[in-house]
C-alpha cells in the first residue's frame, strides 16, 4: 500500500509486450482473467438458486435463459473458465510446495492444464446434454 | 540495506515476520490457499449435482437441492468461493488501480458485491432447504 516513486534515471526491467509470448506466460495471465470472470459469473448461481427457491415461473424463466443461445454460450465459457481455473489452481498449488518449477515441467502442466480444461469441458457437456435429453 | 547503520540486533527478516504492509501478515494469503484446497473437490461436487439437476423441473429441482446433503454441500461451495474470490479480486484490484480513492471504492465494492452473492445464494438454499 505504500507509494514509492521511484526516480525517472532508474534503468527499468524490459516491458512485458517485448517478450516473445510462451504458453506458461499465457496461462498465468488466463487464470486470472477466469478468476476474474467467474468472480461475476456467481451472479447466476445466486439466480439459479434463488429461482429454484421462488417457484415454477422463476425457475422457467432461469430456464429460458439458460437454454437461449446467448446463455448456453455463456454457460459453456463458463464451465471451460471454471474447470481451467480449477486446474490452474492445482498447478499453483504444486508450486506453492515448491515442486514444478523446472523448464520441462511447467511446460508440461501448462499444455495439461489446457488440453485437460477444454477436454473436461467437452466431456461434461456431452454428459450434460444427454441427461436433458434423457427421462426426467 | 548492509551500509546502514545499525540500530537493532534482530535481523531485518525477524521484525517483518509475520506482518505485512498492513500489519495482517500473511492472513490472505493463507485464506487464498485454504479456499483453493477447499474448492476443488466443492466444484466437483457441485457441478455433479448440477449436471443431476439439469433437465428436471423446478419442484424435482427444488426438492434435490433442498435435502440436506445436497444443500450442506452447496452452503459450503457458496461459503469457500466466496471468499476465495473477494481475496482474489482484492489482489487485482491492489495490481491495477494506483489512486487511493478510487482503490478504496472498488475493495469497498468488492466487499458488499461478494457479501450479497453469498447471502442472496445461501437464502436461496436455506428457502430450499426449510420450504417457507
Ligand atoms: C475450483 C477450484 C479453485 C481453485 C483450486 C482455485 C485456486 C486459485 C489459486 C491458487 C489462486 C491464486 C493464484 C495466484 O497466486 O496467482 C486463485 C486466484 C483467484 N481465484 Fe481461484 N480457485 C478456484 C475457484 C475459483 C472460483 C470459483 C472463483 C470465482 C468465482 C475464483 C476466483 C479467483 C480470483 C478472482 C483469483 C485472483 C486471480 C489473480 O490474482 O490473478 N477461483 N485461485
Amino acid at each position: 500500500m505504500a507509494e514509492t516513486k521511484a526516480p525517472a534515471e532508474r534503468p527499468l526491467s524490459p516491458h512485458l509486450l517485448i517478450y516473445r509470448p510462451m504458453l506458461t506466460m499465457m496461462m498465468s495471465i488466463v487464470h486470472r482473467i477466469t478468476g476474474f470472470g467467474l468472480y461475476f459469473g456467481t451472479l447466476l448461481l445466486a439466480w439459479w438458486l434463488i429461482a429454484a427457491a421462488s417457484g415454477p415461473n422463476a425457475y422457467a424463466k432461469f430456464e429460458w435463459f439458460a437454454g437461449s443461445i446467448i446463455g448456453r454460450l455463456i454457460l459453456f465459457g463458463y464451465t471451460w473458465a471454471l474447470l481451467h481455473h480449477m486446474l490452474g489452481g492445482i498447478r499453483h498449488l504444486i508450486w506453492d510446495t515448491g515442486r514444478g518449477f523446472g523448464p520441462n515441467e511447467r511446460e508440461w502442466l501448462a499444455a495439461a492444464n489446457l488440453i485437460g480444461s477444454i477436454a473436461l469441458t467437452v466431456v461434461l457437456w456431452i454428459v450434460g446434454l444427454l441427461a436433458m435429453g434423457g427421462p426426467r | 540495506m548492509s551500509d546502514a547503520p545499525v540500530k537493532h540486533i534482530r535481523t531485518p527478516l525477524a521484525r517483518v515476520r509475520g506482518r505485512g504492509a498492513a500489519r495482517s501478515g500473511t492472513g490472505h494469503f493463507w485464506r487464498q490457499r485454504l479456499t483453493a484446497v477447499a474448492n476443488i473437490p466443492l466444484t466437483i461436487a457441485a457441478v455433479i449435482i448440477i449436471i443431476v439437476l439439469l433437465g428436471r423441473n423446478q419442484a424435482a429441482a427444488a426438492q434435490i437441492l433442498g435435502s440436506p446433503a445436497v444443500a450442506i454441500i452447496m452452503l459450503l461451495f457458496v461459503a469457500s468461493v466466496t471468499t476465495h474470490m473477494r481475496i482474489g479480486m482484492q489482489v487485482i484490484i491492489e495490481d491495477y488501480v494506483h489512486d487511493d480513492s478510487a482503490k478504496l471504492t472498488l475493495l469497498m465494492a468488492n466487499t458488499f458485491f461478494t457479501v450479497a452473492v453469498a447471502l442472496a445464494s445461501a437464502y436461496g438454499i436455506l428457502k430450499l432447504s426449510f420450504g417457507v
